[in-house]
């Protein structure tokens, strides 16, 4: 009897729900162990909040990959884009004595800019969206290092208080060994980043244009004969990641304070990473938003945890983080294709 | 919908709550660390593994703090990234090390987490390149080079071998084969080349990066050659490059050595870690080594003592380097009022 519930529950879940249950299970399975087996500092909550503090950037620049994930494309530019946002803002903040609010508009703008010029060459001139967005990053890696090559840091006054400024969350401090409070917090970004989350998550859910993000993932020519349009839904996609790459960039000049050519290297493989950690699917159609919250938060967990564990030697983060990413990969093929045995039965 | 987004936040905050349920143990634990004996944990940040210099610098570390000297070090390997590093300072802090070592990626970008360190009253020591920060009090001290120290007792064997020799300046044709733009032992060793050849009127004739690595030594030395034919001192800011060049030199039917009035080519170089350059400064090949000492980890230990027992170290500590050298005419350099004597290799 309990056997037939428990397909019955899995018989009604979609494929995003099933994903996303795995991600969230495992990232829990994950954090609990670190905390049993290696105690330390995966004891204090402050560890959890770092994870968040270090990678509000990320959450942002994946959840936006997901979206382009889920509608069948890709961006690889994101990385570039936040180097991008992150040396000109500080260059506007510092040379030329410029204001928070220019420059969070200068960082929204090179996001729309971004969005434009990739969402309609891959939407209305079909280019395949790997090599729009592979110029992209080549262009953003370019033009940082034009804009200013060497790396430096913003003195501007307004922008450090915001850099430094701090949301204490009560109650979750601990004490050190010297007898000194140490209070637990979280950046401006990780609220930022949550917000987006937030946002993200209804849009994809109850809106007519989150669906058919999934219907134009899923099967072009279904959801063009169902009246979907897909050459605006392509090209809106492309749009909401770069402008959220232009945000993750500006939370990123947040976190880190300076201006760099060498900022976010990477970062366009770990948002992808995270994306399919969380259960979106490479082929689209499939995925979430929250399962890619999980995602970057399972990346970076098992980062900390390997390199806790005196593993920390380069090459065994990239390992972990392949086996990891295989791991997911098999499950999701696996489970689908039980799923699709089921279904056919 | 109320209830969904009441579950995500349940979810989010229960890493936290499950590690805050454990952090009265880790008290009890630190507790316990300290009556157990006088244990110094020291957290080691290095910026990565990228080359022969800083392999055996993280070796120095791991050699003069150990648990029989009265040290607990845990080593974290940034991989060449500076968010890698901020994470892992952090995670110091969590963790409630006595000490934080440092040795930065970049210069710039480290205000925050320096000051949550001192917020914890934790102590960092610098290492190698330096930060900056408007605040010297973020940290308690640095060890490293002298970058231009090294520089101009290298010219000044190099006038000093000139002068023996009776060559007259003008007949020195100097190529720089120069580090990695913008790192703090390019500017140093650039500069103080530079400075000397105004000085002595040596023709140095053209600087280009070799970015530090063999292949670009071998490659711009190749291009080199093609541009000017009466290239005799090829100075180069590294070891592997120095390899390199020597390589294409060869290659090219040049003979390296020090009858440089003859046709032949002199080569000097910096570091003096790598074992094959100082077999090459043993045959001569390379005709001066200025060396750049890695052996940093006594250092540190020195000043973590003398911060234990409450004393206030020198804020800037050299290491001692030397110079190496088989040319038996030059016994000795004086450089700022201080003797230098020549070392075999």
């Amino acid at each position: 009897m309990k056997n037939e519930k428990k397909t019955g529950v899995f018989g009604k879940m979609n494929d995003t729900m099933l994903l996303l249950t795995i991600t969230v299970v495992i990232f829990f399975a994950m954090y609990i162990g670190a905390i049993v087996f290696q105690g330390g500092a995966f004891k204090k909550p402050q560890m959890f909040f770092n994870i968040l503090n270090a990678n509000a950037a990320l959450i942002i620049t994946a959840c936006g990959m997901s979206v382009v994930m889920i509608s069948g494309g890709i961006d690889i530019s994101v990385g570039g884009v936040v180097a991008l946002v992150s040396m000109c803002c500080a260059v506007y903040l510092d040379y030329h004595d410029g204001s928070i609010f220019g420059s969070i508009l200068i960082a929204l703008g090179i996001g729309v800019a971004y969005g434009l010029v990739q969402g309609f060459l891959v939407a209305y001139l079909d280019i395949q969206p790997f090599i729009v967005s592979l110029a992209g990053m080549f262009f953003a890696r370019g033009m940082t290092t034009i804009v200013n090559t060497a790396p430096f840091n913003v003195a501007d006054e307004e922008f450090t208080a915001l850099k430094l400024a701090r949301i204490v969350i009560p109650g979750m401090g601990t004490t050190n060994k010297k007898g000194i409070y140490v209070p637990a917090y979280v950046e401006i970004g990780v609220i930022v980043a949550l917000l987006v989350v937030a946002v993200l998550f209804v849009v994809l859910r109850w809106t007519k244009l989150g669906r058919s993000f999934y219907a134009v993932g899923g099967n072009k020519q279904s959801a063009l004969m169902l009246g979907v349009n897909v050459k605006r839904t392509k090209f809106l996609s492309h749009m909401i990641c770069s402008v959220l790459a232009g945000i993750g960039g500006y939370v990123y000049f947040l976190h880190v304070g300076s201006g760099s050519a060498s900022h976010a290297m990477g970062m366009e493989m770990n948002a992808i990473a995270s994306s399919i950690i969380g259960g979106t699917m490479l082929t689209g159609g499939v995925g979430n938003i929250i399962g890619t919250l999980f995602g970057v938060l399972s990346l970076s967990t098992i980062q900390n945890i390997v390199s806790s564990a005196g593993l920390d030697q380069a090459w065994w983060t990239g390992i972990t983080i392949a086996a990891m990413l295989c791991i997911f990969l098999l499950i999701q093929s696996v489970v689908m294709a039980q799923k699709k045995k089921a279904l056919k039965a | 919908m109320k209830k969904t987004i009441t579950l995500l936040t349940l979810l989010l905050l229960l890493p936290a709550i499950l590690a805050g349920c454990g952090s009265r143990t880790i008290e009890e634990e630190n507790k316990e660390e300290a009556t157990a004996g006088e244990i110094i944990t020291v957290g080691f940040s290095q910026l990565g593994a990228e080359s022969d210099w800083r392999n055996t610098n993280t070796a120095s570390m791991q050699e003069a703090l150990t648990p029989e000297n009265g040290f607990n070090l845990v080593y974290k390997n940034g991989q060449q990234k500076q968010a890698n590093q901020i994470t892992a300072v952090r995670t110091f802090i969590q963790q409630g090390v006595d000490y934080i070592v440092l040795a930065p990626a970049t210069e710039t970008g480290w205000e925050s987490v320096l000051t949550e360190a001192r917020d914890a009253e934790i102590p960092v020591i610098l290492v190698d390149r330096r930060v900056d920060v408007a605040d010297k009090s973020l940290y308690s001290c640095w060890v490293g080079s002298d970058f231009e120290l090294e520089s101009k007792k290298m010219t000044a064997w190099l006038k000093a071998f000139t002068d023996r020799r009776n060559i007259s300046p003008e007949n020195l044709h100097i190529v720089n084969i120069q580090g990695t733009p913008g790192s703090t032992a390019q500017i140093g060793r650039t500069r103080g080349l530079a400075n000397a050849a105004r000085e002595y009127g040596w023709d140095l004739m053209t600087e280009v990066s070799g970015d530090f690595t063999e292949n670009k030594g071998r490659e711009v030395m190749a291009a080199l050659l093609k541009g000017y034919d009466n290239i005799n001192v090829v100075y180069c800011e590294n070891d592997n490059m120095a390899i390199g060049a020597i390589d294409a030199l060869e290659s090219a039917g040049k003979r390296v050595g020090q009858n440089i009035m003859n046709g032949e080519v002199m080569v000097v170089s910096f570091d003096g870690v790598n074992e094959q350059s100082l077999q090459y400064c043993r045959e001569g090949k390379i005709s001066c080594i200025a060396e750049c000492n890695p052996l940093h980890g006594p250092r540190v230990q020195a000043l973590i003592e003398s911060l234990e027992n409450g004393e206030t170290p020198e804020k800037f500590n050299y290491v001692d380097e030397g110079l190496f050298s088989c040319v038996s005419s030059v016994k000795n350099v004086v450089v700022d009022g201080t003797e230098y004597t020549i070392q075999e290799p």
